[in-house]
């Protein structure tokens, strides 16, 4: 045990069970020695009763010799005392002897043992050779003494008597008898065990049943059980020792609970004596004899009997290894003493309990430091700590109660309480009288002076705060460093205390308890008021003048500190400088006009609202605010860009954590997210490459966060030093007051340059203090712009249409240039777009705010090239508006005119028209050039109109009778009237154009079209060639008359004249009535000549007959499948220059269905052979007719290949294409103007009926 | 019943504090505050033990002559903590269970609630009501 260095009264470890020896002395002793070696040599199963778990355990035993006082009298409970075997040694081996002398002598033992109830007994025989030899003579072992005694005395129990045999040899059968015999003591001593104990234990708890009788004494009780704890500690049981301890403790601690409740024992009353002594645990005694006397006496006070219990329970705690186990119920035991003496009411000196709670901790530090290693006590500091922060606290009120902690010293009551006190503890242990370290002599000395009582006390606590750090209980730690704060400043040396304040309160802060923080702080305002840090002060009283945990009167108190500084007179023009944050919150910031975005010189407004913290109302000399000024390169960005911000720049709302009350989560989080979005497109399609977000504010949050705090919080311990910067432009205002809550205060800012101001710091001055709010964030700027003077044109309404008076918009910006009175514009008149004089044109003048500031009429003075509008006059940054009306002229189909030169001596492009993808109508884009006054350069400006129509002509034919039919297409959204239908021909005026329109107006709606058809009558001669107008007046839908304008549309038509006529029969089989499907009958074409030959038409080829001829190429082609053409579906003919001649052809068809089929088409071309084709430039639409021809030319020349059949006129293209020369013998084919061939047969249809036969339904879906 | 019950956020800022005589108040702060020394040793504790993971109660953390001060953290490292009157002596653990079971039960109706922003300061009434059941209630 490690407890067996010290030199106590080991009263208990030399205690072994008492085994008595009767009958020869002289033999025990000669074996005794090996004896008690032997014996507890093996350890032996020991089971219990109960259901107790068996134990094993080394058996030792006291052997003493046997008298009959040894044997416990009736009602002696001791159990120490108790002789738990008797043992007879004889070596008898005389029958003789034995019958004279031993048996008696055995008997007379045997009585006395029976008289006194204990069974528990055995006779050992020793033998040994030399004995056996002498008995040689001695009959069979059978009759020896051992079985005389056993017949003698253990009727029935043969095992009480043992023999052991020549117990000093050193041979086996000694060894053997030896541990027979062992064997043989052990199991009897634990019968005893088992037997006595168990009887005693029925006793105890008998006693213990009879608690609630009238008589009943918990000291007596107490005797008993801890009697058995003794024998089990004796038996090194030392865990059932404990028990009986614990059961006593909880068995009084149940008392004492109940006489809380009520419930009130007699035998309490002990207990309940007033506390005289509080000299503190004492551990360094396994037994301390003294205090369980006072108990066995029945005179122990509460205190008494809880240390002995406890230093019972410690020692065998310790026993156990189990030293932290008592730390921890010490701790248990000393709030526990305090609790019950509180609650039996016992009266107490004031501070006594603090004296015995003050020993006894230390008392147990020292103990455990006796059994524990430097190492162990280390290791273990979180089981010592308690009792250590304990002591150390009961130092502190004692120090403060006897006067030591103040600064003047103890006062005389001081003293005498001191004096009684120090009596409680009385003398000095024997045991700790000579040791240096007492806790006795440290709470003495502690007590006798100040200085020994602050080195003691700083002792202690440091101890105690260097343990808490070291198993990292910080902020036990730190609530320790907190007190010890307190006494320094009781001690005033607030320099010291004020470090441990502020390490506190930084704990405080950055968990966020705002209570704890309130009071710290304003123990470290007290600090530094005192250290007169007058900056660090008013920082901490400004923080705790916006404290809300305090009261109004404590807030007003430190506002007024702050105040009543800064109202003295400077003799010193140095100014403290404190953070804003906490004395007033920005929370917004306004700007009027709200974009942000001011001309230079224009009044610009910037409301700051300030929340202020304080309690009472401030008066501000000055709030400032320094401006960083940026000159933007060309100081013209202008509105534009203050219109692309994101947010709404007009106000800006400043997020702050609430308060100092709140969690610290908010101001921990630090600033919110800026997210934006990002998109990357390809440039070539723009089609989605990524999408993602990026962090607009990385540099804020990704900070590495330092030990300390973010400074932007306002719980922040010591707020950051804050400089202010002096920038060149301030934004100002001179005495404000500041309410507590949200104040406006409203700057006007600086706007004569151009560029961007951003708004960096704040500051407000009160006296000789600054309150400076180092960044204002999120920035803040505003733009101061310089601005061109600007001219746009657009039109009113979209699209302008041509052709009709159109409103267009002239809207001047006039930035920085003051229009004066006279100034005019000047415009560029062009004939195609004619401004339209008009009486009233009013100019709109607005300020940069779009409010309407003034309206005056035009004037606009028209002279054949220019159009010049006076403006009205003007100031800078204010926006003009007027409308005029103009008229785009439509260009006439193709119109030719003459170059034309504008005012300034350009050629003038001619617009051009195209047609614009958006609308189905034809753009017409119309240039203009204004002068403007404050530019040398002219002005150019674009607008678009689109034409509202689509015009078509057409030649159509009668035979000789032609017809012209013009198409007008409403290609506009709007609705017109057309009217004054007219064609006119300009070249031939014999030539009479017939109107077959009987309408004179007639609507035209959107996206509708207007067909007009006029018959030409010729007199003499139809011209080959017409140079047509149309031309017509149109106007939106109900309106006047006069807004009817023109509309004209020119045209040619060439090659008019009817030269041929088509004529095609179809005839039946020869003997049918009609034509049948499958059958084929005959397709008779006759093209007759209907004119004269003109003048320009050239014969190719002369007849033999002289007659001039020239060739057609007729074909047969059926597009719609219902005819198959058999044999030649095309040929050429030649045919005479003549009127009237007519050439005939014959054609096989057969048709291919039944019923009303319509006649194959059959075209007729212009035959140019070979010959001829050089003289004729071929152009590009017969070249591509070239194609098919060439084929046909095969065919003509190949013959046998007529037999085949060709339906439908399909070519075969076989590579034809490649297989032509282009060159000169290649005959070509033309074909003839629309109007020159007339169809006589045209849609006609012929019937057809099915065949006979025909019993196949052929069912054509498609 | 109890003097005090706190209740403490994950980051150990204080969700919720309420002490019964009222002019203690800044002291039970400290002894709560304190207390989390242990929570916080408790709580990596069991911790390296992964068995008893979901035992939530942490028992005594520290008396102190006067109190004795009851731990108890959720799942999501939220703690309670309820400081008891030494003297009050009839107080068993198990009752003290059942009062960190209530405090718990209540507290997960207020984070259900949808107007609840979790990390706020609790301002309940129903949970209000139920700790100063648990003050009162003698016994």
């Amino acid at each position: 045990m490690e407890c067996q260095e010290e030199k106590p009264i080991i009263y208990t470890m030399e205690n072994k069970p008492i085994v008595t020896c009767a009958g020869d002395q002289g033999l025990f002793m000669s074996l005794y020695t090996s004896l008690a070696q032997q014996l507890p040599r093996e350890p032996m199963e020991w089971r219990r009763t109960y259901g107790r778990a068996p134990k094993m355990i080394h058996l030792e035993a006291n052997f003493v010799q046997f008298k009959e006082e040894l044997l416990p009298k009736e009602g002696n409970k001791a159990l120490l005392t108790f002789p738990f075997l008797h043992i007879y040694w004889t070596d008898c081996c005389d029958t003789e002897v034995y019958k004279t002398s031993v048996k008696e002598d055995m008997l007379r033992w045997q009585n006395s043992l029976r008289l006194h109830g204990s069974a528990d007994w055995v006779i050992i025989v020793v033998e040994t050779n030399d004995t056996k030899k002498k008995n040689k003579t001695n009959i069979l072992p059978r009759a020896s003494i051992v079985d005389k005694i056993r017949s003698d005395f253990c009727n029935k129990q043969n095992d009480r008597c043992v023999v052991l045999s020549d117990p000093l040899k050193d041979s086996t059968r000694s060894q053997e008898s030896w541990n027979s015999l062992l064997l043989k003591l052990r199991t009897l001593l634990l019968m005893s065990f088992t037997k006595n104990l168990g009887r005693f234990e029925d006793d105890m708890r008998t006693l213990r049943e009879k608690r609630t009788q009238p008589g009943w004494s918990f000291c007596e009780y107490f005797m008993v059980q801890e009697e058995l704890a003794f024998v089990f500690e004796m038996l090194q049981q030392f865990e059932d020792a404990l028990v009986q301890y614990d059961e006593l403790d909880a068995l009084f601690t149940q008392y004492v609970l109940n006489f809380g409740a009520g419930d009130t024992a007699n035998w309490l009353g002990s207990f309940c004596a007033p506390v005289r002594s509080w000299n503190g645990l004492l551990l360094r005694r396994p037994i301390d004899m003294e205090k369980r006397d006072g108990i066995q006496r029945g005179e122990a006070s509460l205190l008494d009997l809880r240390s002995y219990l406890f230093s019972r329970q410690c020692t065998l705690l310790i026993f156990l290894l189990r030293p932290w186990e008592v730390t921890q119920r010490a701790l248990e035991l000393l709030h526990n003493c305090v609790q019950e003496l509180r609650l039996l009411e016992v009266s107490v000196l004031e501070g006594s309990l603090d004296c015995w709670v003050f020993l006894s901790c230390l008392e147990v530090l020292h103990r455990i430091e006796g059994c524990c290693d430097q190492a162990q006590l280390a290791a273990n500091c979180s089981h010592t700590v308690g009792l250590w922060a304990y002591a150390t606290d009961k130092l502190k009120s004692l120090g403060e109660l006897c006067g030591l902690v103040s600064e003047k010293g103890p006062t005389s009551e001081d003293l005498n309480r001191t004096v009684d006190l120090l009596a409680g503890l009385g003398d000095e242990r024997p045991e700790t009288v000579h040791s240096l370290q007492s806790p006795y002599k440290k709470l003495k000395e502690a007590l006798s002076s100040v200085e020994a009582f602050e080195r003691h006390y700083l002792e202690l606590s440091h101890a105690a705060m260097e343990m808490y750090r070291a198993i990292g209980r910080l902020r036990s730690a730190r609530l320790v460093g907190k007190s010890l704060a307190e006494f320094y400043m009781r001690k005033g040396d607030p320099e010291r205390a004020e470090s441990f304040l502020q390490e506190a309160l930084k704990s405080y802060v950055s968990e966020g308890w705002s209570l704890p923080v309130t009071h710290t702080r304003k123990q470290i305002a007290e600090c530094q008021k005192l250290l007169s840090r007058t900056e660090d002060y008013l920082q901490t009283s400004a923080l705790l003048a916006g404290d809300l945990n305090l009261t109004s009167e404590e807030r007003k108190h430190f506002c007024q500190e702050i105040l009543t500084f800064a109202a003295k007179a400077g003799e010193d023009s140095h100014k403290v400088t404190l953070s804003m944050a906490v004395f007033a919150q920005l929370t917004r910031l306004q700007f009027h006009p709200a974009t942000a975005s001011v001309h230079s010189g224009a009044d610009l407004r910037v409301v700051l609202t300030l929340r202020c913290l304080m309690p009472l109302s401030v008066r501000i000399q000055q709030v400032a605010a320094s401006i960083h000024f940026d000159v933007d390169r060309g100081g013209t960005r202008g509105r534009s860009k203050g219109a692309q911000r994101p947010t709404n720049p007009g106000t800006v709302e400043f997020t702050h954590s609430s308060s100092s009350a709140g969690p610290p989560s908010s101001s921990s989080v630090g600033p919110s997210l800026e997210l934006d979005e990002i998109h990357d497109r390809s440039p070539s399609d723009n089609t989605l490459n990524s999408a993602g977000v990026v962090c607009k504010n990385t540099h804020l949050l990704l900070r590495r966060h330092d030990s300390n705090t973010p400074p932007d919080t306002p719980n922040c311990v010591s707020p950051p030093a804050v400089a202010m910067k002096e920038g060149a432009q301030m934004l100002k205002v001179q005495d404000v007051t500041l309410e507590p809550g949200n104040n406006n205060v409203i700057f006007t800012a600086p706007s004569e340059q151009p560029g961007t101001y951003t708004l960096r710091q704040l500051c407000a001055t009160v006296g000789q203090v600054q309150f400076v709010l180092p960044h204002i964030y999120p920035s803040v700027q505003y733009e101061v712009y310089s601005q061109e003077p600007q001219l746009t044109v657009e039109p009113l309404s979209e699209p302008l249409l041509a052709g009709l008076p159109q409103k267009v918009k002239f809207t001047l910006l006039t930035g920085h240039y003051t229009v004066k009175k006279g100034v005019a514009l000047q415009l560029s008149n062009t004939d195609t777009m004619p401004i339209l004089p008009s009486t009233s044109c009013t100019a709109h003048i607005r300020d940069p705010a779009a409010e309407l500031v003034g309206e005056s009429v035009l004037s606009i003075q028209s002279s054949e090239k220019v159009t010049s509008i006076s403006l009205p006059p003007t100031p800078p940054y204010h926006t003009l508006e007027f409308q005029l009306e103009v008229l785009c002229i439509i260009p006439s189909g193709s119109d030719r005119p003459a170059n034309e030169r504008l005012t300034n001596g350009e050629v003038r492009h001619r617009p051009r028209s195209y047609s614009h993808p958006d609308t189905p109508m034809t753009a017409i884009d119309q240039r203009m050039s204004i002068d403007c006054p404050w530019s040398i350069y002219s002005t150019l400006l674009a607008l678009t109109f689109y034409i509202p129509f689509k015009t078509k002509h057409s030649l159509l034919s009668a035979g000789n009778r032609k017809y012209i039919q013009v198409c007008v297409q409403n290609v506009s959204d709007v609705n017109f009237m057309l009217a004054e239908v007219k064609l006119t021909e300009k070249q031939h005026p014999s030539l009479e154009l017939l109107s077959l329109n009987t309408k004179t107006q007639q609507p035209l709606c959107s996206k509708h079209s207007v067909f007009c058809l006029w018959e030409v009558r010729w007199k003499d001669d139809l011209p080959s060639c017409l140079q047509c107008v149309f031309s017509a007046t149109f106007s939106p839908l109900n309106q006047d008359i006069s807004a009817f304008k023109p509309f004209h549309y020119q045209f040619n038509l060439e090659r008019v004249t009817t030269l041929y006529s088509v004529r095609a029969e179809i005839l039946p089989p020869a003997g049918e009535q009609h034509c049948r499907s499958g059958f084929l009958c005959g397709l008779e074409v006759s093209v007759t000549r209907l004119s004269e030959p003109a003048e320009g038409e050239l014969a190719e080829e002369t007849d033999t007959d002289g007659l001039k001829t020239t060739k057609l190429m007729y074909e047969v082609a059926d597009s719609s499948s219902n005819w198959a053409v058999c044999g030649k579906s095309s040929g050429i003919v030649s045919m005479p220059l003549r009127a009237n001649a007519t050439h005939k052809v014959q054609i096989e068809v057969m048709p291919l269905f039944a019923g009303h089929l319509p006649f194959p088409k059959i075209k007729v071309l212009k035959y140019l052979p070979h010959t001829a084709a050089v003289a004729i430039q071929p152009d590009p639409d017969s070249c591509v007719e070239n194609d098919s021809l060439s084929l046909l030319d095969k065919t003509l020349d190949d013959q046998a290949d007529t037999a085949s059949i060709r339906s439908r006129g399909s070519v075969h293209s076989v590579g034809s294409g490649d297989q032509q020369q282009k060159g000169v013998a290649m005959p070509r084919l033309e074909a003839f103007s629309p109007g020159q061939v007339f169809n006589n047969s045209h849609a006609r249809q012929v019937l057809v009926l099915p065949a006979t036969d025909d019993h196949i339904v052929e069912v054509n879906a498609t | 019943m109890a003097v005090c019950i706190a209740v403490i956020a994950k980051e150990n800022y204080p969700l919720y504090i309420r002490s019964v005589p009222t002019q203690n108040e800044l002291k039970f702060h400290y002894t709560v505050h304190t207390s989390l020394d242990v929570v916080e040793e408790k709580i990596s504790a069991v911790g390296k033990s992964l068995g008893d993971q979901r035992e939530l109660y942490l028992g005594l953390l520290y008396p102190t002559e006067d109190y004795k001060v009851y731990g108890y953290v959720t799942n999501s490292k939220v703690k309670f903590v309820i400081v008891v009157d030494s003297s009050n002596t009839s107080l068993r653990d198990n009752e003290i269970r059942s009062m960190f079971r209530k405090l718990h039960n209540s507290f997960t109706d207020v984070m259900c609630n949808p107007f609840h922003n979790p990390g706020d300061p609790i301002q309940s009434k129903a949970f209000d009501g139920i700790v100063s059941g648990m003050m009162t209630q003698t016994g």
